[in-house]
């Protein structure tokens, strides 16, 4: 075990020292001991950039279960520690703004930073693991700590609500993605993502490709929120807002978008990936970024403002796949998306993480995020002001910020489409830049929204709970960091450019041997379209940012049925009620339609068995011949069954069965076996008068009524008896071997000393079974003697009493 | 000739088991029945005797002896329990 391997799982092992600081040091917040932690990864995933600049990487193995191929392989490469450092950097942050966030006496802090803590380690294994089992191990387990966090004020309805959403359609996803993994396994024989990528072009016409490709997808694309799984991402916002923050922003949604970009060298040559993955993108970018515009609640605002974002860097990340299909991958004219792509996962997380902990800060200031209730926000919070501005602006894409040149890289790729000639595009290409550039105008609109709703307008102090004012400076300081970053990328792009974008765009678009992305990336690109499609930008969203109000009823015309999370609610609903009216229609509680099942079952298995093998044979050879005892008793066994059945009162019915019995005994004596007749007599009349017993307890009325006639049951019994007699027709003709009894024969005196050859059979030779005879035996004379002895309460006095 | 006999033996004897078996199914009260089932089993004795011979075995003398017991048991019973109600009475001073 390296020490990589121990920066992954530190957060676990800090994990179980949580509690203990929680109880030993209540004066101080816990939160403080959890800081240093993601501080010191912060600065040693720091110390990996000299090698990841090269584009070089660092592979540690540790074998976990080496006999199925599972090894924790950490792997850093410029993909692995663009996220590590996001993760444990903005975890850093959010650590800090928790402490002043979360009271240390009104909330359950131990737990909260356990679950935080299992999150980090669960993502900085998702992120670093190469092995795919390992991965999704992580995977699983940021679901589940997402789950818990969520969930953390759990006595609030919505919480458990948003919390059982998002593991109900991130566990799907991620099983979904287990079988794609098994797939990729069955296909090259290897967990590694490494060497699966070694094998990318043989698997490439494998027909468990696409598949593979399909289950693999799934899992991002629920993961990631991408259209229509994003539903869960809005409604997971009841958890603190720095768990927002972090997960819901910065980490746990870039994971599919992390999974995307890293198989990408593995499925981005067909076709079907870079169809999926930009239009899924496309499609989610549109439809969050238009309903984000409607919401009212600021958290709300962000989730859909993240899920347009995550589709927008999905997008990029499918468009940056059809530079694989031209020769040069030297050639950055399609290579632009997907490092368009890499930068705005980076500006995302600063920006979206910012905006988290100001929209935090306003909810904990005043009471509520209902931005129908706030406005005027400016004079009282200056700083936060300041810091929505930036957060915002930079999501808009408006200079200075970094989010502008993220998203005139955006523009670039997706123009770019129009030149592309590969899988249709040139035809339905045409659709990427504008409704990328659609997108965009309702991202500018709800980033003013977000803004300028918040904090001017008319202040309105009548509907606020407290009295607002300027948060204390612990829970800006984060913020403020996040801030300075989006200016600081902002105005010197390229202090990134060669450190951690190429690094990562070689390990999503693996470039030509000797070659080396060089990354560079300009403010100023001359008069392009992509300037002039942010100017109508600005222009058109700027006016319908003015024009609101008179527009917003358009929302109103969606018919509130046909939404998402109807269909979500209504599936679940329909599963639970449908499954519940299915158990209730075969599960009616009556043994006979249970004992109908049975037997259906067995006719229709075994019928089945016998016509689909034509297994049915008969073999008169060796059949003995028949006496007339034997055609004799069984005329007497016959007639006694079938009168059973006709017969009127059950006393007669026990009579007739003690008679088949002792019939069933003169067979044994004609068929030479004294031993069993003895036993079949005693047995008979024992049970004969223990039937007479049960009769005698009846109630009276109920003794004189004829077994009615249903012919369900007539079919059914005749049925089976049909099956059984064909089956022992078959096997009696089908013997393949001898019988094993000549050595009992010759050895029962020789051997064991006995001339009767059943007994010595049943006490010698196979004395085992009847030792366990025995204990049946006895053990129904103890049940018995239970039930009659011990009444518990509820039932009737012991009668001897 | 001796099996000839015993066969023929075997056979009147069925025919009487018949006879009863028709008695036990038809008979309009219970003590008929019981009756007819003590004479089968009685049949039943002679039978199993026949057939021993038949088979020239004596191994089914036990299948004999323990017939004539339960049969008695069994009709002692039912006599019992047609009279009393029960076939084990409980002990008076409980």
């Amino acid at each position: 075990m390296s020490l990589l391997h121990l920066a992954i799982i530190s957060p676990f092992l800090l994990a179980i020292l949580v509690p203990f600081a929680y109880k030993l040091f209540r004066q101080i917040h816990t939160g403080w001991f959890i800081l240093p932690l993601p501080i010191l990864l912060f600065s040693y995933f720091i110390s990996y950039l000299s090698i990841t600049s090269n584009q070089q990487s660092v592979t540690k193995s540790f074998s976990w279960i080496p006999t199925l191929g599972i090894d924790f392989t950490a792997k850093v490469d410029g993909l692995g520690l663009l996220f590590a450092l996001l993760i444990t950097g903005i975890g850093s942050l959010v650590v800090f703004y928790s402490i002043y966030y979360l009271d240390k006496n009104k909330e359950k802090l131990n737990t909260f930073y356990v679950y935080l803590l299992l999150f980090m380690g669960a993502m900085l294994g998702v992120v670093l693991s190469d092995n795919l089992l390992v991965l999704y191990t992580f995977w699983e387990f940021t679901s589940f700590s997402s789950f818990l966090l969520i969930g953390y004020w759990y006595h609030r309805e919505k919480s458990r609500y948003g919390a059982q959403k998002s593991m109900i359609i991130t566990v799907f996803g991620g099983l979904s993605m287990l079988a794609g993994i098994i797939l990729l396994y069955i296909m090259t024989g290897t967990f590694s993502i490494t060497e699966i990528i070694a094998q990318s072009d043989e698997i490439f016409a494998n027909p468990l490709f696409v598949p593979a490709l399909l289950c693999i997808l799934l899992g991002a694309f629920t993961k990631s929120a991408q259209f229509p799984f994003h539903i869960w991402l809005p409604d997971a916002m009841e958890a603190p807002t720095p768990v927002s923050a972090y997960l819901h922003s910065a980490t746990m949604v870039k994971a599919g978008i992390y999974l995307v970009a890293r198989m990408s060298p593995v499925f981005a040559e067909h076709s079907l990936w870079l169809w999926l993955v930009a239009g899924f993108g496309i499609v989610t970018l549109f439809w969050g970024s238009f309903s984000a515009v409607k919401q009212t609640d600021l958290k709300s605002i962000l989730a859909f403002s993240t899920v347009s974002q995550l589709g927008m860097i999905m997008s990029l990340l499918g468009i940056g796949a059809a530079a694989l299909h031209f020769e040069t991958v030297k050639d950055s004219y399609f290579t632009v998306a997907t490092t368009a792509a890499v930068f705005h996962l980076i500006n995302h997380a600063t920006f979206k993480g910012s905006l988290f902990m100001v929209a935090g800060i306003v909810d904990h200031e005043t009471g509520t995020r209902d931005i129908r209730k706030l406005g005027g926000l400016m004079n009282f919070m200056p700083i936060t002001f300041t810091l929505a501005i930036i957060g915002t602006f930079a999501m808009a894409g408006l200079p200075p910020f970094n989010g502008f040149l993220s998203k005139e890289m955006f523009f670039t790729g997706m123009v770019r489409v129009l030149d592309m000639d590969i899988f249709n595009l040139d035809t339905w290409g045409i659709l990427f830049p504008v409704i990328a550039w659609v997108a965009s105008v309702f991202t500018f609109i709800y980033s003013m929204v977000l803004v300028f709703r918040t904090f001017t307008g008319k202040f309105q102090p009548e509907k606020l709970e407290k009295k607002p004012h300027e948060a204390p400076i612990g829970m800006l300081i984060s913020p403020i960091v996040l801030a300075s970053l989006v200016i600081i990328i902002g105005f010197f792009p390229n202090i990134i450019s060669n450190t951690l974008i190429s690094p990562a765009q070689a390990a999503i678009m693996p470039p030509a041997e000797g070659y080396l992305y060089d990354t560079h990336i300009y403010f100023w690109h001359g008069f392009t379209p992509e300037l002039f499609m942010t100017l109508g930008v600005i222009t058109l969203g700027i006016l319908l940012f003015a024009t609101l109000p008179k527009w917003r009823s358009v929302y109103g015309l969606f018919p509130k049925k046909l939404t998402l999370n109807r269909f979500y609610d209504g599936g679940l609903e329909i599963a639970q009620r449908g499954s519940m009216n299915f158990t209730k229609i075969y599960m009616n509680g009556s043994i006979r339609n249970y004992l109908i099942y049975i037997f259906t079952f067995f006719i229709v298995i075994l019928g089945f068995a016998l016509f689909a093998k034509d297994a049915f044979t008969f073999d008169a050879s060796n059949i003995s011949t028949i006496h007339f005892f034997e055609v004799l008793l069984a005329l007497v066994i016959a007639v006694g069954s079938i009168t059973i059945l006709f017969a009127k009162s059950r006393l007669t019915s026990i009579i007739l069965l003690g008679a088949v019995g002792y019939t069933v005994a003169l067979f044994f004596v004609i068929f030479r076996a004294p031993d069993l007749a003895l036993t079949q007599l005693v047995i008979e009349t024992i049970s004969v008068s223990l039937f007479l017993l049960c009769f005698y307890h009846l109630p009276k009325k109920r003794n004189e009524e004829r077994m009615t006639f249903k012919m369900v049951n007539a079919v059914i019994s005749v049925g089976v008896g049909a099956i059984v007699t064909l089956i022992a027709l078959s096997a009696h003709s089908n013997k393949l071997f001898g019988s094993i009894s000549q050595y009992y024969v010759e050895n029962t005196y020789e051997k064991a000393a006995g001339k009767n050859m059943v007994n010595v059979i049943l006490v010698d030779f196979r004395g085992f079974d009847t030792m366990f005879e025995i204990a049946v035996l006895g053990i129904a004379a103890l049940g018995i003697f239970s039930m009659i002895k011990l009444r518990m309460g509820g039932g009737k006095k012991n009668e001897n009493k | 000739m001796l099996m000839t006999i015993v066969l023929i033996a075997i056979l009147c004897i069925s025919v009487a088991i018949a006879g009863l078996i028709y008695r036990v199914i038809k008979g309009p009260t219970t003590p008929d029945r019981i009756v007819a089932l003590d004479a089968i089993g009685i049949n039943l004795v002679a039978i199993i005797a026949l057939v021993s011979i038949a088979l020239d075995t004596n191994a089914y003398l036990e299948v004999i002896l323990l017939l004539g017991i339960l049969a008695f048991i069994g009709t002692v019973a039912f006599s019992k329990y047609l009279e009393k109600g029960v076939i084990i009475e409980n002990e008076r001073d409980r």
